[in-house]
């Protein structure tokens, strides 16, 4: 049986009548005791019998073509079972959703670190010596490396706009900003680096590997490698964490499968963690203009957000920084204009957040910049400038609680104390200030299935090719299959992350949670109008509850309704017209205490909290966890994390976690999450929207707001490393 | 080259080739897939493991300069069903998200709070001598080579300073 969603019309809420309970509920993953006993297998960890193990070469030039892999010498090594390359290997990983190879071919170079061979030998150490010795040649071309300086600098037609009369507001305006901010290249590091073991099973390739979006997955590898998609099956149980590195099909799978295929017998290809940084994708550098104009209400009359940023030739995506600009704030007369100017680096691709990350690094700093210039508390502004309807499109919100999640911050932290004047707060060395800013992220609902099946012992089994990269899918579809069907979370067993299972929405763009959730809630509602029918009463007036059901009069344990035969319904959510009719979003808003050494210019954060509100929440405990994920990464964002290009030939200089700067243990306080109680009737059948996004977009202009509260000096050029600070503190 | 390693108390012998780090030998030869690799090069703490009682980074020395050692991994610990009280604490702390930094994590922490029972000072840490008072401050300072990119350092903290006994739940 099916059940089908077009998300064409708000829906009832029918999780607010279920009997169970334990939806919401703050309930420890049920994965829990295999991570933390390290009995969880990630891809690199299934070991295979006869498995050979491969070590990917890249490119020392940063443009040009491969001559020759030079390989006689390191084919005659011990251990060495092959040398492989290519026109069918991938030039960097596809980009999220794309369903199809991304650029291929091992011969023509586009980055310095594009990965050009694969070293297949019987050991690991036997592999990666003989990578080292492998010395292919190279002819280069010139190339473009740095976008401020590159020849192509696109503007593509439909990521323009121009409304009204921005120049004529900035002019008639009461108070305005005109800045630039520029935020520097990110990279998602997750801990996990890129793996994939590929074994050939007949024409069968089975992919072990650690990926985010399998549905797309397995259409990319199978493209990329030239066989059916009915031929690729990947395996995805445990991933360890993506941040949107994993969306797309990378390098290491589709070397990994050739030469499997080839040789015969599985291999196991790992990248590096200097390979993930350069050959997997890196969020793109931005600098971006805002220029915002009020009356004298404070009310928004411009809001102008041009940005460039930069991606190699060829690629599709380009960071979408105005992704929240365009429905946060009022402002009649509106500009974007967007520069992607086409350089020789690392793919630039979707980094958890791809467009708020760094956009509202921006906005919400040239916000707190507007409110100072017009005498306005910052928080006041912002409430100020909450649209009635959508200023582009006129189209009205769903559920919107951001000027509630300001509101409650504020009492929270204490905002009524905050000094406007920056400066004022010293203990000893620490200056200390606060700063707020608001949190946005577009809701997206995505196209999903899952199998439910009710069995005759009265437990539930979940399946859909659904991953879990950390973001608490376990929890969350156990839950919602326990509250439907009025089980205890423990008679749920989740099966996730393979192919063969019905295909969902993957993890990405915090879609996943309420898109596999609204396919698993559709499947139990179907499974609910059965049991509805075997007991005798309307599917409405049926109750679950710990294994029993009652209606019509009457009450029988679930096992006895199971005694004619298990249940099994395929559940199916599509989104509809409500994403096209209402704008849906997630918000919050970001309160930050930091203390700015007046004598090195460090900055600590001392205290941190988000209000946030996201429709209904799932699991407390798991939602929780990816808020504090999000503000970390804001932390990370506005204080360490800079990918540093080397501006001769565009290579990655930092490319490892000594280098690159991720938030440590140290650099993080005990933070304080809050959710607000709502539902959104538009989002989907559960009324939930998307959340493990939402806690870094504006994160990081807290943190900045913050530090000019604290001492006085607006870094426009993220992030705020000592140096910038000291150097404007001396003035 | 022959090995013997006596691994959460048993004893494993093995041939190999003398460039293999620790943390290969656990995850490639024996099956001791839980100790973790992030970096390879010390940068991240996701292979801590306890050798001779004090925590280490495995992959920044080699299987061949261990002939004899005593090594506890995260496997050493407890399993699903009989879990030590730090991994359990883990669990209900969220002391992760994707669980790949999480057995080194705990490794470490295991380590951590030795070195604290011994009086071991930190850079936080008010005085050189005497006890030291496990605040959130030392706790998130000793555990700073630790990596989490999922973040889950309130849980991280939460979860230590519990299992030690400095605050209830
Ligand atoms: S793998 Fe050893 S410290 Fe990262
Ligand atoms: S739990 Fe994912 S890196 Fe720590």
């Amino acid at each position: 049986m099916n059940k089908h969603l077009k998300m064409d019309a708000p829906q009832k809420r029918v999780l607010d009548e279920t009997a169970q309970g334990t939806l919401g509920r703050p309930l420890d993953r049920p994965e829990g005791p295999l991570k933390v006993s390290g009995r969880a297998a990630y891809s690199a960890e299934y070991q295979l019998p006869n498995m050979a193990t491969g070590v990917l070469v890249r490119a020392t030039i940063t443009h040009g073509r491969m001559t020759s892999l030079n390989d006689e010498a390191v084919r005659g090594m011990p251990g060495i079972l092959g040398v492989f390359t290519g026109e069918r290997f991938l030039r960097n990983p596809a980009q999220g959703g794309a369903g199809k190879a991304p650029v291929q071919g091992a011969s023509e170079v586009a980055y310095l670190g594009q990965p050009v061979a694969l070293v297949v030998a019987e050991t690991f150490e036997q592999a990666r010596h003989a990578a080292q010795q492998l010395r292919p040649t190279f002819a280069g071309e010139p190339a473009d490396t740095h976008p401020e300086h590159a020849a192509q600098v696109d503007r593509p037609d439909k990521k323009q706009l121009d409304q009204g009369d921005v120049d004529g507001a900035m002019q008639a305006a009461a108070a305005s900003v005109d800045v630039v901010y520029t935020t520097p290249p990110h990279s998602s590091a997750p801990m996990e680096p890129h793996a994939s073991v590929a074994e050939w099973q007949g024409d069968r390739l089975i992919l072990r590997g650690s990926y985010q979006m399998l549905k797309y997955n397995k259409k990319e590898l199978a493209d990329a490698i030239g066989v059916a998609p009915e031929n690729v099956r990947i395996l995805s149980p445990y991933v360890g964490g993506g941040f949107g590195s994993k969306l797309g099909i990378a390098p290491e799978a589709v070397s990994a499968a050739l030469a499997a295929r080839e040789l015969g017998r599985p291999v196991r290809v790992v990248m590096s963690r200097q390979q993930v940084f350069e050959g997997t994708m890196r969020r793109s550098e931005t600098r971006q203009r805002l220029r915002l104009a009020v009356d004298a209400d404070g009310v928004l009359t411009a809001l102008e957000h041009d940005a460039r940023v930069s991606n190699l030739p060829g690629e599709s995506f380009s960071e979408p920084v105005q992704q929240a600009t365009h429905f946060l704030y009022r402002g009649e007369n509106r500009r974007h204009e967007n520069e992607i100017a086409r350089v020789h680096r690392t793919c630039a691709g979707s980094v958890r957040a791809p467009g708020e990350a760094v956009g509202m690094l921006a906005l919400e700093a040239a916000m707190d910049e507007l409110a100072e210039a017009a005498g306005i508390d910052p928080i006041e502004l912002r409430k100020r400038n909450i649209p009635d309807t959508h200023p582009e499109n006129g189209i009205p919100y769903s559920a919107r609680s951001l000027a509630e999640c300001l509101d409650e911050g504020a009492r929270r932290f204490g905002w009524g104390q905050r000094d406007l004047r920056p400066g004022q707060r010293r203990e000893g060395e620490w200056l200390i200030g606060i700063g707020v800013a608001a949190a946005a992220r577009p809701n997206i609902l995505s196209d999903s299935r899952a199998r439910v099946t009710l069995r005759e012992d009265a437990t539930a089994l979940v399946e859909t090719d659904m991953t879990d990269i950390g973001t608490g899918t376990y929890s969350v579809l156990s839950q919602l299959a326990a509250e439907m069907l009025g089980l205890p979370v423990e008679s749920v067993e989740v099966r996730l992350g393979d192919t063969d299972l019905p295909p969902a929405a993957g993890s990405g763009g915090s879609w996943g949670a309420s898109s596999s959730g609204s396919s698993v809630f559709l499947a139990c509602r179907g499974i609910r109008e059965t049991l509805a029918r075997r007991i005798g009463c309307g599917a409405e007036a049926l109750t679950l509850q710990d294994g029993v059901a009652t209606g019509g009069n009457r009450r029988e344990t679930l096992r006895d309704l199971l005694a004619e035969g298990s249940i099994e319904v395929e559940g199916h959510i599509e989104p509809g017209e409500t994403a096209k009719e209402v704008s849906q979003a997630s918000y919050g808003a970001h309160f930050v205490e930091v203390a700015v050494s007046a004598v090195t210019g460090e900055v600590r954060v001392r205290r941190m909290l988000g209000v946030f509100a996201a429709g209904r929440i799932l699991n407390e405990k798991t939602a929780r966890s990816q808020c504090h994920g999000g503000m970390i990464w804001g932390i990370g964002s506005a204080l360490t994390e800079e990918i540093a290009h080397d501006p001769r030939d565009g290579h990655i200089v930092n490319r490892d976690l000594a280098e690159y700067h991720i938030p440590v243990n140290m650099d993080v306080p005990d933070l304080d999450v809050t959710f607000l109680e709502e539902r959104d009737d538009h989002a989907s059948p559960i009324q939930s929207k998307g959340i493990g996004e939402l806690g870094i977009s504006g994160a990081g202009a807290a943190v900045i707001n913050a530090i000019y509260n604290a001492c006085g000096v607006r870094v426009r050029d993220y992030p705020a490393t000592p140096d910038k600070i000291i150097a404007q503190l001396a003035e | 080259m022959q090995t013997t390693l006596k691994i959460n108390g048993e004893s494993w012998t093995l041939d190999v080739d003398p460039r293999t780090s620790l943390l290969d030998a656990l995850r490639h030869h024996l099956d001791l897939t839980g100790t973790k690799k992030g970096c390879d090069h010390g940068q991240c703490g996701a292979c801590t493991i306890i050798l001779n009682g004090r925590r280490i980074n495995s992959c920044l020395t080699l299987a061949v300069m261990h002939d004899g050692d005593e090594i506890t991994t995260i496997e050493g610990l407890g399993e699903p069903g009989r879990l030590n009280p730090m991994q359990e604490a883990f669990v209900r702390h969220d002391g992760y998200q994707c669980g790949y930094c999480t057995p080194g994590q705990i490794m470490s922490a295991t380590g951590m709070l030795d070195e604290v029972s011994q009086g071991w000072p930190s850079h936080v840490s008010a005085s050189l001598e005497g006890d030291v008072p496990l605040s959130r401050e030392e706790v998130a300072e000793r555990m700073s080579g630790n990596l989490c990119r999922c973040s889950a350092y309130p849980g991280i903290v939460r979860a230590i300073r519990e299992t030690a006994g400095e605050v209830s739940e």
